[in-house]
Order: C-alpha cells, then structure tokens, then sequence
C-alpha cells in the first residue's frame, strides 16, 4: 500500500482508538477454491467501492474447470481489485493484500503479493490433506515460506459457525458463508460502508431469506471480529478519487459491449438480431441480449458457431442489425460466412471476444492473437473493417460504433474485444442519450413504376449499395456469393468485371476511414519513443507512459480502436519518433501489419502467457529502451 | 402495399429473365416448372416471396425465380433462411436444397430446422449424386455406387432424407418426383399450407451423372407396380390394379397383402401420433418393396418465428423500451 502523506495524517481513529491511515490506493486479491465464492465477494467489494466513490478496476481470473476437485491447484479462483484516489488504468500489479481461502489459493498466488504485504488466511483449510492436495511439502506457515508477509490467521469456518449458530443453515450451508466473514473482516480494515451489499444481496437472493440473512450475519461478524480482536493495528482509508463530473456506473466489458449494440439499434431505429452459439468467454454477450427483448433484441441460440453467423446474415438481408458472438476458434468456422457477408455487402457484426489459443488453448485466459485471423482469415480477397475495444467502459463505444459502420457502409464489422476486457470492470461514466451521434439508416423504396431495381448500385461517398427488404414491392432481385456484375447484381465471370469488384470491395472499407477523427496521443506528438496499443494493454501502458512522462522522459502513447482501415494521419504520427513500439498479447501481429504497410521500423513487444501486460513489465520495458536510444 | 388489388400472377410471371443453365434433361426443369405453377396457383406475390439456396446444381434455382432470391453458401441455406424467416415472420421463405448441400454438409442445418420447426419450406432436391461437382457418390447414394471418387464402389451406406426429417421432428415430411408434376405440385401447395418446417424431399433425375436413378419405379411401364400413394385416410395400395397392400407386422415390419388379405392394408394417416408408420415406410427396402410417395407425416404444432415472436411482444408490454433507463440502471452514483 502506497501511502500518501495525507493532509489529515493520522488524525482519524477507529471508535477504540486505533489509527486510520490515509492511502491513495490498494490492490487486493481474492482466492480461494471455485466454490468458494471468490467471484461474488471480489464483486461486492467492488461495488461498495465503486459507490463510494473511488476509481477502481477489477480482474478475475477463472479456473480453467467449472469444478475442478476442490482444494486442488487448477481449482482456485481470484478477483484482483485496486481502488484508488485518483485516476487507475489497470487492476495494479502485485496486491497488497491476498486473501487465501486455502493453501491451493496460497501456493498460486503468495508470490504475487508485495513484501510486507497482508496475508489472510483461513486455517480451517490446512489440515494435512488440505496441504498434500496443493503440493505443499509442509507447512508454509510454520517453515518460514510467508517470512516478511503480515500474516493474519483466522479459522473462518469456525468464527463463521459459531456467528450462524442461530440460523437453520445446515452445516454446508454456514461453511458456504465463510467468503462474507472474510468481506466483513477487509471492509472493516478499508472502513467500507456493509449496505450496499446488505441491498446487493437482499436483492440477489430475493426468494431466499434464509440465505440473505446468513450472508449478512456472517459479514457482520467478520466486520466485528476485525474491530474486537485488534488482529490490525491500523484500519485504512483510501478517499475518493476526482473522477469527471458525471453520473457513473460499475461495468463490465461483455456487459458494455452489449449496451452500445442496443443503443446503436436503438438510435437507428433499426432491431438487433443476435445469432449466437455459447463460447468462453462470449456467452455473456448472448445472455445479456437475451434480456433485452423489451428493447426489440432477438437472439437466437444456433446449432453451432456457423449456423449462428448465417441465421445473423438472413436477419440483415431482411432488414435487422444482425450480429453474432463468439470467440477466436467459433471465428474460425464462421470464415466462409463472413466472406457470403462481404460479397453480398451485407451489414453484420462479429464479436470476437478472443481468449488465448490456438486451437481450444487456454479458454478463460487471455489473448490479442487473433488479429491477423480478423484481418486476413478468409478465403479471397475480403477485406473486412476490424475495430478493438480497449477497456470495459470503451467497448460501449466501440460496440455502438460497430453498428453504425455496418449499417451505414453495408459492410461486415469485426469488433475484437478479449478475456480481459470481457470480464473486468471499471466505473463507466454514462454517456448522455440525446447527444449520441445519429446513426442513418436508409432503406430502398418501393419501386412501382416498373422499373427495375439495381442491388448493386452504389452511394458515391460510401460505394454502399441499397439496403433492400424483402417484401419491399419492385424490388426482387437475386445476390449471391458468385460474383456479380457491379449495379444489376447479375452473375458475372468477366475479368475486368471481378478485377473491378475486388477493387471496389476493397475501396468501400477504405472508405471508411474517411470519417474518422484524427489521433489522439497521450503527451507529444513528437519525441523519443511512440507506445502505440490496441485492445487491452491501453491500461497498463498508459499508466507506464505516464510514469516515465513523469520522470521527464520524452515517451507518449497513442491508441488504436481502428485496425482496418487504419486512421489515415498514423503514418504522419509514428514519423515523430526514434522509435516506436507496440505491447500486444500476440507475437507482433499489429506490429507486423504496420510494418508493412508503413515501411517503419515498429518494435514489438509481444507476450503470450495468458495474462494481461503489468504496468511495471511495459515501464521496465520501455525504460531499457529510452536508455539505449539515448 | 399498394392497397390495389393485385391481378392474380401467372406462371410467367415467376419467371426471371436469367438463361436456366442446367444442362439439357436434368429433371431440375421440371421442378421449377412444377414450383413456379403451383406458386403461381396459390397466387403468390413476387415481392412476399423470398427462394434461399445453398450451393449445388439445385441451388442455381433462384436465380431462375422473379421473386427475392439468395444463392448462400453450401449447406447453410436452412439457417439463413431461420434468419430471414424470424426476422419477418410475413414473408414466404423457401429453400432449395440437394442430397449433398443438405444431407451432408448441411445435415445439422437441416436437423435443426426440423427440432425448431421454423416455417421454412424446404424442397430438397435428391439426386443421388454430386453433380456441380462433376460426379461423386452422396449420402443417398447407394452402397456400392460406382462414381469418381469410388471406382471399386462405394463403401458408404446410405440414408433416408424422410427417416432423417422425421427423426429430427419433422412436422411435415413428404416425397414428390421431378416428373410427375401434377402430384409434386400438389405436394408444394401442401407445404406451403404448413405453418411449420416443410420438407418435401423431390427424386430429380441427373441424366449427366447418374441417369435413371429412379427409372427403376417411376417409368411410366412400371410406376403402378412399383411405388405407393399415400393417401391421407386411404389404404396403402399399390399396384396396376390396385391389388396389393402394406400392412405392418407387431414389429412394424411392413408386409405386402394381396388377395383376401387386402382388406388388412393399413390405412394410412398422415397426422398418426406416433412417427412410427412413417418411419417404417421411409426405412422399407426399395428392391422388395414399392416406393412411397406424398405425405409421410403432418403434424400442427406452433411455428418457432411465432413463438419468438410473441415473447418479443410480452416484453415489450412488460417494460417498454427506454434506453436511458437500459443505460442509467443498476447502482449509479454521481461526480460533482
Ligand atoms: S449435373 Fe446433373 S443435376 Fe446438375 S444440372 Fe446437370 S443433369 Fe442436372
């Protein structure tokens, strides 16, 4: 915990007089087995947080099992957070706190934690067996493993049954609140008010009284237990941070991505169709547009990742926004129909939320590796726009601007998003309705005159063709994957005719570049080294660009939300540098692509281990390199 | 749309002004001959008609239809068509299929259609072979088929498209033949009655790759002999004069009844509870037994698109859409 000098120093006291100190940030990480509720107890504290007005991210990193046996090593689960006082772009590297439900939780993550940092454990977890199981050799509490970590031991499952004595919970049932003792115990140490997880939970377990009134016992209990037994000497506060003015709302990447499709849909006027086969770590996307047919959302659960894209095609060339979700292997089969989409110059979206690979790879990790795949993973040919969301609050936007691209260019959208982004939260300031910008949509009119409809004659700004719906009168008319003759769409094997389509494919995505603003950079636009980033990795380098910018190094940063096509001044931009360098989750993908088109020498600095960058492995990075460029 | 009556559409009218390009004989003539009378006869409109095919030989059909038309990518016909047909629960939507396109790379498209019973008409066109592809063996091909791709003969055992609709849930399954157009017309104008999935699986003769296919039962010289009418509520009589029967034993055998027996043929009902008759007849040994065609089964059940539909409609009267509640909702707080 870094403290600050607070300008109250140390004035404040707890009611019996022990210290709160002042600090401008914390990271803590939760971990315990998959049942343990680490998920569900991260999230309240999150909440608590986000309500009482701190900056926070989050990242939870699931087991690769649903229920792999429990007190094992791939069993544990963790929610890291970090809430601040000020403006955080990533969920912090090392905790300063590590919750520990059992010594599996321990052995994964102890290593993690910062020196001198606090460690709580629930010792009704290691028994012999418990140890074994996690491949400890002995017991790392008594052979001097945890030296220079502040050690604090509970018995959680027993302080949480003696605290649910009164209930009718059976057994099982109390030992399953043992996650909300150890809630309790860390929101008394952080001074975090308990309603709002009173409501949460009132809320969540609504039919379930009984279990509403346990949860919140428990807590309680942690809460009086870390005031009574002075297992801490200081409590701490970490004061609000000064977000912009505005109303806010904790969101997640998957959740956000979603609201920026309905809204979109909304603002066109036009309905969402979802076609969707479950996949780690997509299905949120479907779950949650499965809820929001009151806003005219159809989803439909396909037989398989292919016949979710093309139920999603039909739905556009009947006048629907039609989107499909997935991740990077459910991309894969759906290439032949992405190319159908292309040729018939059809709006669609694919969401690739992509997790790391190749082949069913390491499902709830994460990954940027399927950039090249979004770009170039189709037969022909087909090109396709490419647009990434950076953090959970921008995938609103980046889905939102998802839509309007398809719609208004005809042309299929992929929008890349990741584990990271998917699952981690941020506060989201919310975006004022009115003032999003107009989506237009146009359909073909009727034709009663007799003449004949032309389903391949283009708008000369856009070269989209007509959105035509069936059922419209005079406008039957026959498209396909053949190729076709430009304007009547009739089936076409002439040269010149293909030579001239391909072009026009091409030059339609190209296009739309036009209308984009120009770059936003994160210090100069000239100096001596360019951080450029795509996707997740925004949080981490912006907070090592920062740093460096702070130490007076000649370093600024720049993100790109649009890979393909490019924003037409990045060419102008990476020529203000002696270096420019690119941190992605994938072996130089978007460093490769800028190298050849651009012919400039772009660094990659490439990790593919499953987990998201660390600010201080890009700033470590980079600092390395100013010096040898000095 | 136009609020005037429309004259009714004639058959010429369906057609579009695209040269047909299947070779010279292919029964695919008289198919979209058959399809574009019987449209023409349920007074179709061109603009409420949408014809959605995958890739094959028999999937050039819409091409050749002045109505809406997407020529897709093989197999997936069904799904886009689901697609289409519960994005706008008003339109006609059909699907031209073939043995391969629907059979084989398609199959799950095609099962799934059936489980959901969209209302899809799907007119699968079974040739027995690959054709676009110059000449091998299909799903429907059978075993011991020699083609390109099997010179010593095909190893494959072949299936039933009728066992396979009806083992999907098929609501409506039935059988036509390219060249009996008054009775496949018949069929299309059933189907089309249908609300569910439709699938009429047609025999069309290849006369480039496996000609004479079906000569077998349905040559005019041995067509009495050799296949079977059903006939809803009638029983299942075959032959010149109509003197021979199916009846099924406790095994659901089928078992050929003639003479003082013939009163013991089964009388066939098309809407029969259990999938079981049909199956026995969609399975029956083609060399001992005559060839059904018409109506294996028809079952009303509420179409998927409806059901969509309707829970779309429920929603939207439960909570009408506000997207800034959507948006401001959950635990929100405010920054000064
Ligand atoms: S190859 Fe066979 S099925 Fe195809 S068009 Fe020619 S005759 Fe018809």
């Amino acid at each position: 915990m870094q403290g600050t000098d607070s300008p109250t120093g140390l004035q404040q006291s707890t009611p019996d007089g022990r210290p709160i100190q002042e600090l401008d940030q914390v990271v803590i990480r939760f971990a315990g087995d998959s049942g343990d509720g680490m998920q569900l107890t991260g999230d309240q504290f999150t909440r608590t947080t986000a309500l009482m007005g701190n900056d926070i991210a989050t990242f939870p990193d699931f087991p690769a099992e649903i229920r792999a046996p429990a007190g094992t090593l791939p069993g544990v689960s963790a929610f890291q957070l970090r809430f601040s006082s000020f403006d955080i772009h990533t969920p912090g590297d090392a905790p300063d706190v590590l919750v520990a439900m059992n010594p599996a939780a321990l052995k994964v993550h102890y290593k993690a934690l910062k020196p001198n940092g606090i460690l709580l454990l629930n010792t009704a977890s290691f028994g012999e067996v418990e140890l074994k199981k996690a491949k400890w050799a002995a017991d790392p509490r008594r052979d001097g493993s945890l030296d220079g970590y502040r050690v604090i031991e509970v018995d959680l499952t027993e302080r949480t049954k003696e605290a649910l004595a009164s209930t009718t919970l059976d057994n099982r049932g109390k030992d399953r609140c043992k996650n909300m003792y150890a809630l309790g115990i860390l929101y008394w140490l952080f001074h975090r008010d308990m309603q709002p997880t009173e409501k949460a939970l009132a809320q969540k377990f609504a039919k379930k009284p009984e279990i509403v009134e346990a949860n919140l016992l428990a807590m309680k209990a942690g809460h009086a237990y870390a005031e009574t037994t002075e297992i801490f000497q200081t409590a701490y506060q970490v004061p609000p941070a000064k977000l912009p003015p505005g109303t806010y709302r904790n969101i997640m990447g998957n959740q956000s991505l979603t609201l920026g499709l309905v809204a979109a849909s909304q603002k066109a006027g036009v309905p969402l169709f979802l076609g969707s086969y479950p996949i780690t770590p997509a299905s949120d996307i479907l779950h949650q547009l499965s809820g929001y047919k009151n806003l005219g959302v159809t989803t439909f659960q396909a037989e398989d990742e292919i016949a979710a894209i093309c139920a999603a095609i039909g739905a556009s060339y009947s006048g629907l926004l039609g989107i499909t979700s997935t991740s990077g292997p459910g991309v894969a089969l759906k290439g032949e129909a992405m190319g159908l989409a292309i040729m018939a110059e059809l709006p669609l979206v694919v969401l690739n939320v992509q997790r790391a690979g190749p082949s069913t790879g390491m499902p709830t990790k994460t990954q940027q590796a399927d950039l090249l795949q979004a770009m170039y993973g189709r037969n022909g040919e087909s090109p396709m726009v490419v647009i990434a969301c950076s953090t959970p609050a921008d995938a609103f936007e980046v889905g939102y601007e998802a839509i309007r691209i398809a719609a208004e260019h005809m042309v299929p959208v992929m929008v890349l998003s990741d584990g990271y982004i998917a699952n981690g939260s941020e506060p989201w300031r919310l975006p004022d309705v009115d003032a999003l910008p107009p989506i237009t949509v146009k359909f073909a009119p009727a034709i009663t005159d007799g003449s004949k409809f032309e389903p391949y004659k283009r708008d000369e700004k856009t070269l989209a063709r007509p959105w035509a719906k069936p059922g419209t009168v005079g406008l039957v008319h026959r498209i396909g994957g053949l190729e076709k003759q430009d304007v009547t769409g009739n089936i076409s094997y002439d040269p010149d005719n293909h030579q001239h389509m391909i072009d026009t494919r091409a030059e339609k995505v190209a296009r739309v570049a036009d209308g984009l603003p120009p770059m936003q950079t994160l210090g100069e636009r000239t100096g001596d080294v360019l951080v450029l980033g795509w996707g997740s990795p925004r949080g981490a380098i912006t907070a090592a660009v920062m740093r460096l910018q702070k130490q007076g190094h000649k370093i600024s940063a720049a993100f790109l939300r649009y890979l393909n096509p490019l924003p037409k001044d990045l060419g102008e931009l990476m020529k203000g540098f002696k270096k420019v360098v690119l941190p992605e989750l994938n072996k130089g993908q978007l460093a490769m692509m800028l190298r050849a088109k651009f012919l400039v020498d772009v660094q990659s600095y490439s990790q593919v281990n499953g987990q998201p960058f660390t600010s201080q492995a890009i700033e470590d990075y980079m600092s390395k390199l100013l010096k040898e460029i000095r | 749309m136009t609020g005037v009556e429309q004259p009714k559409l004639t058959k010429k009218d369906f057609k579009s002004d695209q040269d047909v390009r299947w070779c010279p004989g292919c029964g695919d003539y008289a198919i979209l001959n058959s399809v574009q009378g019987a449209f023409a006869e349920l007074g179709k409109t061109l603009h409420g008609t949408v014809i959605i095919s995958g890739i094959g030989c028999s999937s050039r059909f819409p091409y050749y239809m002045e109505t809406y038309g997407f020529h897709t990518i093989h197999g997936r016909a069904p799904a886009i068509a689901s697609g289409v047909k519960i994005s706008n629960p008003e339109l006609d939507v059909w699907v031209v299929t073939g043995d391969g396109d629907a059979m084989s790379i398609g199959g799950n498209h095609f099962i799934h259609a059936m489980r959901r019973n969209v209302g899809l008409k799907i007119l699968m066109f079974n040739n027995r072979i690959y054709g676009l592809t110059k000449g091998q063996f299909s799903p429907t091909s059978p075993q011991g088929k020699v083609t390109k791709s099997s010179p010593m003969g095909s190893v494959d055992y072949p299936f039933s498209p009728i066992a396979l609709a009806l083992g999907a849930g098929g609501t409506f399954v039935a059988r036509g033949v390219d060249i009996l157009g008054p009775h496949l017309q018949d069929m299309i104008k059933r189907a089309d009655a249908h609300t569910g999935t439709a699938m009429i699986e047609i025999y069309q003769n290849c006369n480039i790759f496996n000609d004479g296919a079906y000569k077998g039962f349905t040559d005019k010289e041995v067509r009495g002999e050799r296949m079977l009418e059903l006939q809803h509520g009638k029983p299942l009589l075959f032959g010149a004069n109509k003197d021979k029967g199916i009846t099924f034993d406790q095994n659901f055998q089928p078992q050929i009844v003639t003479g003082a027996d013939l009163g013991k043929a089964f009388v066939w009902d098309e809407c029969s509870p259990s999938p079981a008759p049909a199956m026995a007849l969609a399975t029956m040994d083609e060399a001992h037994f005559p060839v059904p065609i018409g109506v294996f089964r028809r079952q009303e059940k509420p179409a998927f698109e409806r059901g969509v539909l309707a829970q779309i409609e429920k929603a939207k009267a439960q909570k009408p859409a506000d997207l800034k509640g959507l948006l401001y909702a959950g635990e929100i707080w405010d920054v000064q």
